[in-house]
């Protein structure tokens, strides 16, 4: 590895550092925006009552004591107690939340870049065809679709008036339709990208030099053109995780799933502000984190790192 | 043209020299044309983005049409009328069906006007309200890309000129920013702004009308998503003065500044087109997908999103008021992506055989 | 029979734009052991020409009809797996760019092996000497080394050689250089000709060397094809076409080439572009730039005629030479010896009408 990736890499992280600090401070800060705090939505309490609530979660201490102290803590993933879900702690909720929706997301995610891989070589291998347009127009719909509208058309085709798999994600069988919902976004990218790509790298005159030599169709996608054209996919594995977080916020409430997702929503609604702040934190912290790998492996990979 | 030639069958005078118009007939060049001309010409023949494109306006036209020949309104409770009972025969209609007033009025002989997609819980006529809830996202769609055009384009474009430290500092905001998970803080911000926003809001009756959600909405678009616009811009200004000091070197003059303007604004403005144009949908499907978690406009104002996050409650006896908005949304991101992408292919510049 | 008989070969491009016309009728044959150049300026259609009797066409192309034999199989419509028993294998092919014509990602041993094990029944232990034994042959130093070496590693002359090593690695009857010197500088052009020559001499294969260098066809061409807005001109053997011209375009470029007689003169460059191969006219198409362009030339394209045994041309002043030389002896009455002229010619224009 030479010194101007080694240079690229040192970036990258502490941009990604600095990321992460600035989702913390953000989140806090937007958070304490809030007028009135997290207790006067509650049923009208005493005075003394929500001073001692306050002084409870150290509310009264200067605002940005409370900023320090909460980043102290967030580092060493202490997130603090939960506001609404009394007597647990954020992280244990967070935890609890994430066996299931890490179950989901990373099924979807490798359904989504295997499928995703395969469709679009066969579509940049028979391009034109009958095969190809069907295969474009496909996910082209499916790009389009927001991950709600495809859950719900699924619900409803799928449960309701099908009744084929239940609506409950909790009870059995209840995971599939979640984790098709989530894979076909990120699936119908895969394909294009693969697609696009694939042809990309077929119109090289080595492509060409490989047939000149009598090198058979198979062997030229498979030894020559395979290798590079997957490169671009390796750089969408930063985004993909980000669309599945994202999307299983939704899933997960449509399909009543209980994953860190619905727990997210959830403390929205129910303004549980220490488990939005700390959510907010984690997941994206794991978005940072995997945009940061993704960047860094494809810069290694690249091949005009190679031909230097 | 026959093998034998004998003498006899030509004639001598063939052999006479071409005159130079002779010669210039043969070859048919083909009409040049300007860059915008060619680039409508060839998204005239993408047949597909051009049915977009009539899909959409179609939407358009319908959306803000309807609503104003409609006898129902998008927020009247039907069965609610002042200075009489409560009447819930016009709860939950399906579509098609008549309340118990309504049919008895026909039987009267009155004309009612239809339900065509029935009635909400609360007896609001469905239909209208899918089409105002269509306003309502598009709206909100259009005028946010808007904004994230104008900001993106201010700050990109200072960066750009001004170059040196204002550049840099520019720069690493849009870094951050845009490494941000925007939908985790879009949330975040969406969650939070209607609370503080919503008394500085209050003040203003246009902007209460129009809702807190919504504002809070712009406002989130405007801090997070003028980033790609920015680089865009100051990507376009930077290669224009690069091609500035080439031409300069090679001294021509007063010439430099016209093959700049004739080359790089048509560059410029398509790029811009089309981000923009690829941008609504995006903005669109950010609305609906914050009305869909509740974050977005307030009630009784319909959004699509929040139409299909209501119907979710009663999915299982009434799954077509959920399949409805659902459509529409899929069918006005589709044509709008189908659109950007014929859009692109025309004029984008880099993508020309 | 000739190893390789092109008879009518017409190979378009199909385009969102149009049917682009890239050969239209060219024909030439090449016998055993004898180098044959196509020369013509970019856009005549020469590297179509050589794509196609490979059938390494890009996706949008098609030979729409003609005749491609070698050694009397029919290629056209032969079908991918006899066309890949072909390739590499009984003709092989060297383009103009050998930066990008290498695999980047696998070392030059590899791709060598790879041509070798395709086609032969070598293993890998034969192919890897056999692959050291072409590297030598085309005088790469310490070739057990570059084995190991990736390509990026070498420079472009070098690259070329490897090429050539490859190419040759199955000993094929055919050789096809497409501008192989084009992209490298001179110096390296000189050596790579060089060694082009020397391996004819040694493995006598039968090459053909496409190019717009006229001086590179001189050097080592026996025959010639010269071609334009892909159809050919004319063709016959290197000194006929060289010192005998008989189309007006092979004239304009022996006209514009400067030699030592005509220092201190202007250039005399052929005027005007070429023609835009989506809306060929109906005449010559040479014509719009041709300065002896009649009427005729305007109205139909020529066809070929025969100049003599080893000369074919298609240019409407032939005939026109003909038909005056005619003229000329119906208007006197024939003498004696004079008399067969007149029946010779019409019956050569004849025999040329009507063959490729």
């Amino acid at each position: 590895m030479d010194s101007k990736t080694l240079r690229y890499i040192v970036k990258r992280i502490i941009l990604a550092i600095v990321t992460l600090w600035a989702v913390i401070t953000i989140t806090f800060f937007v958070m304490h925006a809030v007028p009135g705090g997290p207790f006067t939505r509650e049923k009208a309490i005493s005075a003394e009552a929500q001073a001692s609530l306050e002084a409870k979660y150290g509310l009264d201490k200067p605002l940005f004591e409370q900023y320090t102290t909460y980043l102290n803590d967030a580092l060493h993933g202490n997130f603090g107690p939960s506001i609404k879900q009394r007597g647990r702690m954020v992280t244990d909720v967070i935890i609890d939340g994430m066996r299931t929706s890490a179950k989901i997301g990373l099924i979807a995610l490798v359904i989504a870049t295997s499928f995703g891989i395969l469709f679009g070589a066969v579509a940049a291998l028979r391009r034109n065809t009958l095969l190809d347009k069907v295969i474009m127009v496909m996910t082209t719909a499916f790009v389009s679709m927001p991950s709600f509208i495809m859950g719900s058309l699924l619900l409803i085709v799928v449960c309701v008036t099908l009744k084929l798999l239940p609506a409950n994600g909790a009870s059995e069988g209840g995971l599939i339709l979640p984790v098709i919902t989530l894979a076909l976004y990120p699936m119908a990218y895969i394909t294009r990208l693969t697609r696009s790509s694939m042809l990309d790298v077929l119109g090289q005159d080595y492509i060409r030099t490989a047939k000149a030599k009598g090198v058979s169709e198979r062997m030229i996608i498979v030894k020559h053109a395979l290798k590079n054209s997957l490169i671009p996919v390796i750089t969408y594995f930063g985004p993909q995780l980000a669309y599945i977080v994202t999307g299983s916020l939704v899933v997960e409430q449509i399909f009543a799933v209980p994953g860190i997702g619905r727990y997210f929503v959830n403390s929205i609604t129910g303004r549980d502000y220490t488990l939005i702040m700390g959510t907010t934190i984690v997941l994206a912290a794991l978005i940072v984190i995997m945009n940061l790998v993704s960047d860094i492996l494809y810069k290694i990979v690249d091949p005009r790192i190679n031909l230097e | 043209m026959n093998n034998n030639i004998l003498t006899g069958h030509i004639d001598l005078s063939s052999f006479e020299p071409a005159s130079a118009q002779e010669k210039e007939y043969m070859v048919q060049l083909r009409p040049s044309t300007t860059f915008f001309k060619d680039g409508c010409k060839r998204l005239y023949k993408n047949k597909v983005a051009f049915v977009s494109l009539i899909v959409i306006v179609l939407i358009i036209v319908l959306s803000i049409a309807l609503p104003l020949v409609w006898p129902y309104s998008y927020d009247r409770q039907l069965g609610n009328r002042p200075g009489r009972p409560v009447d819930p025969s016009f709860n939950n209609l399906r579509p098609l069906e008549y309340s118990l007033s309504e049919q008895a009025a026909i039987e009267e002989g009155e004309s009612v006007f239809p339900h065509l997609f029935g009635t909400d819980a609360a007896g609001r006529d469905y239909f209208i309200r899918v089409v105002y809830g269509t306003r309502i996202s598009l709206a909100v769609g259009f005028f946010a890309s808007i904004i994230v055009l104008v900001i993106g384009m201010t700050l990109g474009s200072i960066a750009g000129f001004s170059g040196g430290k204002v550049d840099m500092v520019i720069m690493r905001i849009v870094d951050i920013i845009y490494s941000l998970p925007d939908m985790l803080m879009v949330i975040l911000l969406a969650s939070v702004m209607r609370e503080s926003l919503g008394p500085a809001i209050d003040r203003y009756a246009f902007l209460r009308d129009i809702g807190s959600n919504i504002i809070s909405l712009f406002v989130i678009f405007a801090l997070l998503y003028w980033c790609s616009m920015a680089r865009l811009i100051r990507g376009q200004i930077l290669s224009l003065r690069e091609q500035e000091y080439v031409l300069a070197a090679q001294a021509t003059g007063a010439k430099s500044g016209w093959i700049i303007r004739k080359h790089l604004i048509p560059n410029c403005i398509s790029v811009i087109i089309i981000s923009t144009a690829l941008q609504i949908p995006n903005a669109i499907f950010t609305e609906s997908f914050l009305s869909f978690l509740g974050l977005g406009v307030n009630a009784p104002m319909p959004s699509l999103g929040s139409l299909a996050s209501d119907a979710l409650n009663g999915i299982s006896s009434y799954g077509y008021r959920l399949a409805i908005p659902a459509i529409v949304i899929s069918l006005i991101v589709l044509s709008l992506n189908l659109f950007g992408d014929g859009l692109r292919d025309a004029f984008d510049p880099k993508l020309n055989q | 029979m000739s190893l390789l008989e092109v008879t009518d070969l017409h190979t378009s491009f199909f385009t969102d734009a149009g049917e682009v016309k890239a050969v239209n009728g060219v024909s030439f044959f090449l016998d055993r052991g004898k180098v044959l150049g196509i020369v013509g300026e970019s856009g005549s259609g020469k590297s179509v020409t050589a794509y196609s009797i490979l059938q390494i066409l890009a996706p949008t192309g098609r030979i729409v009809s003609g005749s491609i034999k070698l050694d009397g199989q029919e290629l056209v419509g032969a079908g991918e797996k006899v066309m890949q028993d072909v390739r590499g294998n009984r003709i092989s092919i060297i383009f103009q760019d050998p930066m990008t014509s290498l695999n980047p990602t696998y070392t030059i041993g590899h791709q060598l092996m790879e041509a070798i094990m395709l086609h032969t029944n070598r293993n890998k232990r034969q192919a890897w000497d056999r692959a050291v034994e072409m590297l030598r042959l085309v005088n790469i130093n310490e070739p057990e080394k570059r084995m190991k070496q990736y390509p990026f590693e070498h420079s472009g002359g070098m690259r070329q050689r490897i090429m050539i090593a490859m190419a040759l690695a199955c000993e094929p009857d055919i050789l096809i250089a497409d501008e192989p010197t084009t992209a490298l500088d001179v110096t390296i052009q000189a050596q790579i000709l060089e060694l082009m020559q020397d391996l004819q001499k040694k493995l006598g294969m039968a090459i053909i060397m496409i190019t717009h260098d006229l001086g590179v066809i001189a050097q080592l061409c026996d025959e010639v094809v010269v071609m334009y807005a892909g159809s050919y001109c004319e063709r016959g053997t290197a000194d006929e076409v060289f010192y005998n011209p008989k189309h007006e375009y092979t004239k304009g470029l022996l006209r514009s080439i400067p030699t030592l007689d005509t220092v201190g003169q202007r250039l005399k460059p052929i005027i005007g572009t070429p023609i835009d191969l989506l809306n060929l006219p109906k005449g010559c198409p040479f014509a719009p730039r041709c300065d002896a362009a009649m009427k005729i030339c305007v109205r139909e394209a020529p066809k070929s005629q025969d100049i003599n045994e080893f000369h074919k041309a298609s240019c409407w002043m032939n005939v026109k030479a003909l038909v005056e030389a005619q003229a000329a002896l119906e208007e006197q009455p024939a003498a004696p010896d004079e008399a067969p002229e007149p029946a010779a010619a019409p019956a050569a224009i004849a025999e040329g009408g009507d063959d490729e």
